[in-house]
C-alpha cells in the first residue's frame, strides 16, 4: 500500500472531521473565554470585602438616594436605595455614572493657583494653607477698603448648610453679594409668595393626580426629581391616567403623553387662560369656594375680557376646539393637576406663566389637596445663632445688591442672570467672586457675556471638584470633596410634597488633596478673624452640620434620609390676581431678542435625561449614550420640519450654521416631523470647552447662542427662545 | 488522450480508494479518541483535597442535616465551607483513630491554620449567587445544585482546569457538555434552565421605613414573578 499525498490529506481530512465531532474545539472556545478575562493585564477591581453604603446623589437637585457597592474602599457600582421616599430603588443614567466623576481624569487633585493668564490652563500646586491665606489676604485687603460689598458669591442653592455658611460668611464680612443659580423653583416660589403670601417651596403631588396638564415640562426629560417623575409617569401609565404635553416640539415626554399639543412658544400663559375662560364659562368650578377668594372678580374679567377662546387660539394657534375640551377634561378630572418649567425647568421662565398656571390649578381647587399642589414650607433645621455683625459689615450689608434684586425687583432673591450686564455696562463691579458647586461660565445665558463680565472681577476663587469651565477661568481653585466624598445635608427636592432631608455620607475616602467647602469657608473666616471669626464657632464643617441637624443626625446617618410623618404646609391667603398679573391684560409673550427680518426663523433649546447641563457636565458612559440626531461625530444636531428644510434648501445631514444676534455655531441639520415649521431646536448640555476629552469639544453650547431677557416682576430670565438663521455650508 | 491511458488511470484510482478511505477512518478514528478521552486528561490536572472528609460520618453525628455545618448566619448570608474554630468545636483533639482526623488535628487545629480545601463549586468573582434566596425563598435541596455530596465518604479529586483555573464541577464531569441531572453543571446555562421556566415566589416587599404617605408606585405589589432573569436590570442580579 502506497501512502501518498491524498492519503495523507485524507487522514487530515478525517482528523478535522472527528475534531469537529469531539468536544476539543467547542470547550477550548469556552475556556479560551474564561481564559481571556483572567488575564493579568485586564483591568480588575482589586479583590477585597464588599460593603454597602446609603448615601444621597448630588449631581442634581433631584435628592435620590443612592446605595454604593463597595470591595474594600473602593466604590464600585452606584444603585437607587430601595425604600428612598424620591426615588425607591431607582437610578438615572448620571447618577449610575457617579463613578466617572469620582475616578476620571477631570478631578481637580490639589489646590491651584492660577500662573498663566486666566484660562490659558497654566496652574501652580500650592498647599491649603496656601491656598486659604491667598483667600484671606485679598480678602482682609478689600475689607480694608472699605469695599467688602464687592465680594459675592455664586452658589447652587439657597438652601442646605452649604449655600447657608457662604451667606453666613458674606453677611459677616459685608456683602449682601449671594447669588444662585437660576431655576423655575425661583419662579415657582415667587408664585407661591404673590399668590398665596407664603414663603414656601413648591410640592405636586404627581403620584396621585389623575390628569396631569404638563406646559412644557419635561417629565421624563429631566423635570423636578427625574427618577420619581419616571417612576411617576409609569404609575400614570399603568393606572390609566392620562397625561397632555404642551410643547412646540415632540419631545420624549410629548410622545409618551396621552395628548400632544403643539402650541406656539412663549404663549403657554395665554393658553393657560383661556383654559381657566372655558372653566368660568362653563362654571366648572366650585363656586362656593372660588368665588370668595380674594382677586377672583379681577382674574375673572381679565380672563373674560382678554382670553375668549378664539382670542387664545389665535394667540396660541390651537383651534379653539381643542382648547374647550382640554378645558373641559382639566376640570372634571377628579384630581387635576397643573405644572409648568419647561423642559428640565432649568431656567426660571416668565412669571405670568407660572401664575397663570398656578391659578388653574386654584380654579379646579387642587391646592394643598390629594393629586395637586402643595406650599411645602421650607426646612427649618438651620437655627444657627444671630450673627454679630462689625460696623464694616453693616454698612457693607447696607448697600444695594449688584444683580438688583431686593431693590430693583422687590420680590427676587437673586438674579444672576443680571450680572453679565451690569458688570459689562459698568454699572457695578465686583473685587472678589466665589464661585461653589456652579459652573456660571457654561450654563448661564450668553455665557459669552459672563466670561467678559468675570475678565473684569480681578479675583475669582472656584471651589469645583472638577476642571469645568468656570474654575478653568478662575485664579485659584479650593477643590472641594465630590460627593461620594463628603457630608452634606441634602434638603427637600424641588417638587415634593412633603419634607425629606438626605445626608450625603463619605463612601470612600478622599482620593485627593481635596477639603470640603464647608471646611474651606470655616477657615478663612477664622483667618480672617473678628466678628468673621466669632460668626464661625463650629471646629470644622462636619461639628457644624452635625449639631446644625440636631436630632435628626442619627436617623439620617443610618437610614440616608430623614422625613416628616405629615406634611407641612405654609398657609396664607390665595389671592387670584397680584398687582403683578395686570401685565397679562394686554398679552404679548415675553419678547426674544432679533428682528424677524435678519433672523426669520425662532431657535429653542431642547433638554434630555442624558444630557446634563447644570454644573456637572455628561461623564463619558453618559455622552455616549446620546443619539445621533443629537450628536454627530463632534456637531450637535438641530432639528427643524422637513418644510423649514425645503424652504431653506437644507437636507437631512448637511452641515450649516446657525446664527443669532449673541452667537454663531456648526451644527448639523436634521429633519423633524416633530417640530413646528420656523422653528430650530438645539439641545442643551453640549459644547462644554472644559472638563476632559470625552465631553469637551463636542456640539455647541446652546447658552452662547440665547440671551437674557429680563421678566418683567420678576427680574428673572424669561427667555423662551432667540430668533435665528440658518445658512448653507 | 488514449483510450489506455484513461483505462490505467481508472485502476489506479480504485487501487487507491482504500487507502483514502481506511486513512480517513485512521484520521477520524485518532482525532475522535484524542478530542474525547486523550484531551480532558490534558486540561485537568488532578487535585487531592489536604483532608479526605467523610460527610456521611458527619452528617450521622450531626441533628440539622447539611445547614449543621453549612449554615445561614443571622444577616441571611451563607457561611460556606466551615472555617477551621467550627470545626474546633468537636475537633480539638483528636476523636478517633482515622489517620486523616490525626493529620487534621496535627497539621491545622494545633497550628491553628485554617485547611485550604479546593472549593468544587467556586465560581468566577463576577458571579453573585445568593444561597438564601434559593435554599431559604425557594426552598430548594442543597442536592439540586451540589448532588449527593453528603452521601459521600471520600472526598472527590478536585480537577482544576488547566486554562481557566476553575474547577471542572462547572463545566460538567462530561467533557460533551451534557447533563443528566441538574446538579452535574453549574454554568450560566443551567442557572437560567431553571429560571426560564420555573416562577419564582415573590412575597411582597415591604419597604423598609413607614412612608405611607407615598402611594403607587411605592406600594410593591404581591404576587408571582416570572423570573428573576427576565425583569428589567436582570443581569445586576447576577452579575454585580
Amino acid at each position: 500500500m502506497e501512502i501518498g499525498r491524498r492519503s495523507f490529506l485524507s487522514f487530515i481530512i478525517g482528523g478535522a472531521a472527528g475534531t469537529a465531532i469531539s468536544p476539543l474545539p467547542w470547550k477550548l472556545i469556552d475556556d479560551s473565554s474564561i481564559w481571556s478575562q483572567n488575564w493579568p493585564w485586564t483591568p480588575v477591581p482589586p479583590d477585597g470585602e464588599y460593603s454597602q453604603s446609603n448615601s444621597v446623589c448630588t449631581l442634581c437637585p433631584g435628592g435620590c438616594g443612592i446605595t454604593v457597592r463597595k470591595v474594600d474602599d473602593r466604590a464600585v457600582k452606584i444603585e437607587g436605595m430601595k425604600g428612598h421616599p424620591v426615588n425607591d430603588g431607582g437610578i438615572c443614567v448620571m447618577g449610575l455614572s457617579g463613578l466617572q466623576l469620582l475616578y476620571g481624569p477631570t478631578r481637580v487633585k490639589t489646590p491651584l493657583k492660577r500662573a498663566g493668564k486666566r484660562g490659558e490652563g497654566k496652574w501652580e500646586k500650592i498647599s491649603w494653607d496656601e491656598a486659604i491665606s491667598d483667600v484671606t489676604k485679598k480678602l482682609a485687603e478689600i475689607r480694608s477698603k472699605g469695599e467688602s460689598h464687592a465680594v459675592g458669591s455664586i452658589v447652587n442653592s439657597d438652601s442646605g448648610t452649604v449655600p447657608n455658611l457662604f451667606k453666613r460668611f458674606l453677611t459677616a464680612y459685608g456683602s449682601p453679594n449671594f447669588m444662585t443659580m437660576p431655576s423655575m423653583q425661583d419662579s415657582y416660589n415667587m408664585t407661591m409668595l404673590l399668590m398665596q403670601g407664603v414663603s414656601a417651596q413648591v410640592g405636586f403631588d404627581a403620584e396621585n393626580a389623575d390628569f396631569i396638564l404638563s406646559f412644557g415640562s419635561g417629565i421624563i426629560d429631566g423635570w423636578g426629581s427625574p427618577v420619581r417623575m419616571f417612576k411617576a409617569n409609569s404609575a400614570w401609565k399603568v393606572n390609566g391616567k392620562k397625561v397632555v404635553q404642551i410643547e412646540s416640539r415632540l419631545s420624549n415626554t410629548a410622545a409618551k403623553s396621552d395628548k400632544w399639543i403643539p402650541i406656539k412658544p412663549g404663549t403657554e400663559a395665554a393658553l393657560a387662560l383661556g383654559i381657566a375662560n372655558v372653566i368660568i364659562m362653563e362654571s366648572l368650578y366650585n363656586r362656593e369656594n372660588i368665588e370668595s377668594q380674594s382677586g377672583f372678580d379681577a382674574f375673572k374679567e381679565l380672563v373674560l375680557n382678554e382670553y375668549s377662546t378664539d382670542n387664545v387660539s389665535s394667540i396660541t394657534g390651537i383651534n379653539s376646539a381643542t382648547i374647550v375640551s382640554l378645558a373641559k377634561n382639566f376640570a372634571q378630572a377628579s384630581k387635576p393637576l397643573a405644572i409648568c418649567g419647561k423642559g428640565q425647568g432649568s431656567t426660571p421662565g416668565s412669571l405670568n406663566e407660572f401664575m397663570a398656571v398656578h391659578a388653574l390649578n386654584a380654579l379646579v381647587g387642587n391646592i394643598n389637596k390629594e393629586g395637586g399642589v402643595w406650599a411645602v414650607s421650607e426646612s427649618d433645621y438651620i437655627k444657627w445663632p444671630e450673627l454679630e455683625m462689625d460696623s464694616i459689615a453693616e454698612s457693607g450689608m447696607q448697600k444695594e445688591r449688584i444683580d438688583g434684586a431686593g431693590s430693583e425687583y422687590p420680590h427676587a432673591k437673586s438674579l444672576l442672570n443680571r450680572l453679565a450686564e451690569v458688570i459689562n455696562s459698568g454699572d457695578g463691579s465686583l473685587g472678589a467672586l466665589f464661585v461653589s458647586d456652579a459652573n456660571p461660565l457654561y450654563s448661564m445665558p450668553d455665557s459669552k457675556a459672563l466670561n467678559t463680565a468675570f475678565d473684569s472681577i480681578p479675583f475669582v476663587v472656584s471651589f469645583s471638584s472638577y476642571m469645568d469651565e468656570t474654575a478653568s477661568n478662575s485664579d485659584l481653585i479650593l477643590p472641594n470633596h465630590v460627593y461620594l466624598e463628603r457630608y452634606e445635608d441634602v434638603p427637600t427636592p424641588g417638587g415634593l410634597q412633603k419634607n425629606v432631608i438626605g445626608l450625603t455620607k463619605p463612601v470612600v475616602t478622599p482620593q485627593f488633596n481635596t477639603k470640603n467647602v464647608g471646611d474651606s469657608i470655616i477657615l478663612i473666616a477664622k483667618a480672617l478673624g473678628g466678628s468673621i471669626a466669632d460668626a464661625f464657632p463650629w471646629d470644622s464643617y462636619d461639628a457644624c452640620l452635625k449639631e446644625t441637624l440636631g436630632d435628626k443626625w442619627d436617623v439620617l446617618e443610618e437610614n440616608g434620609f430623614w422625613s416628616d410623618s405629615d406634611s407641612k404646609v405654609a398657609t396664607g391667603e390665595f389671592n387670584f390676581y397680584p398687582d403683578a398679573m395686570k401685565s397679562l391684560s394686554s398679552f404679548s409673550s415675553v419678547s426674544i431678542e432679533g428682528s424677524t427680518i435678519s433672523y426669520p426663523l425662532v431657535l429653542i433649546p431642547y433638554d434630555s435625561i442624558r444630557l446634563a447641563n447644570g454644573y456637572i457636565g455628561d461623564p463619558p458612559f453618559v455622552i455616549k449614550t446620546v443619539e445621533d440626531t443629537v450628536l454627530k461625530g463632534k456637531t450637535a444636531c438641530v432639528e427643524i420640519n422637513p418644510k423649514t428644510g425645503k424652504e431653506l434648501g437644507l437636507t437631512e445631514g448637511r452641515y450649516a450654521f446657525i446664527h443669532t444676534p449673541r452667537g454663531k455655531a456648526k451644527v448639523k441639520v436634521h429633519l423633524y416631523e416633530g417640530i413646528m415649521p420656523g422653528i430650530v431646536a438645539l439641545p442643551r448640555g453640549l459644547g462644554h470647552t472644559a472638563y476632559d476629552k470625552y465631553l469637551a469639544g463636542k456640539g455647541c453650547n446652546f447658552n452662547e447662542l440665547i440671551g437674557p431677557a429680563e421678566d418683567p416682576i420678576s427680574g428673572l430670565d424669561a427667555a423662551w427662545g432667540i430668533r435665528a438663521r440658518l445658512t448653507k455650508i | 488522450m488514449s483510450i489506455q491511458d484513461d483505462k490505467a488511470k481508472e485502476v489506479s484510482a480504485d487501487g487507491a480508494a482504500g487507502p483514502i478511505i481506511l486513512f480517513f477512518i485512521l484520521g477520524l478514528a485518532a482525532s475522535l479518541v484524542f478530542g474525547w478521552v486523550i484531551f480532558p486528561k490534558l486540561l485537568y490536572s488532578q487535585k487531592k483535597q489536604p483532608i479526605d472528609f467523610n460527610h456521611v460520618l458527619h452528617v450521622e453525628a450531626v441533628d440539622e442535616g447539611c445547614e449543621s455545618c453549612h449554615f445561614f448566619r443571622e444577616d441571611g448570608s451563607f457561611s460556606g465551607i466551615p472555617e477551621l474554630a467550627q470545626c474546633v468545636d468537636c475537633h480539638e483533639e483528636a476523636q478517633g483513630e482515622d489517620p486523616n482526623e490525626v493529620k487534621f488535628v496535627e497539621e491545622y487545629v494545633a497550628n491553628g491554620r485554617e485547611v485550604p480545601w479546593l472549593v468544587y463549586a467556586r465560581q468566577p468573582d463576577c458571579v453573585f449567587f445568593s444561597h438564601v434566596a434559593h435554599v431559604k425563598e425557594a426552598e430548594m435541596d442543597c442536592g439540586t445544585c451540589h448532588g449527593h455530596i453528603g452521601e459521600s465518604e471520600h472526598s472527590r479529586v478536585y480537577e482544576e482546569n488547566r486554562i481557566t483555573g476553575y474547577s471542572r464541577d462547572i463545566w460538567g464531569k462530561n467533557i460533551s457538555g451534557l447533563k443528566k441531572h441538574t446538579w452535574e453543571r453549574m454554568k450560566m446555562d443551567d442557572c437560567a434552565e431553571c429560571h426560564a421556566t420555573k416562577e419564582i415566589k415573590t412575597d411582597v416587599e415591604t419597604l423598609p421605613w413607614p412612608i405611607n404617605w407615598l402611594p403607587l408606585p411605592y406600594k410593591k405589589q404581591t404576587g408571582n414573578q416570572a423570573s428573576v432573569t427576565t425583569v428589567k436590570e436582570a443581569c445586576f442580579v447576577c452579575h454585580k
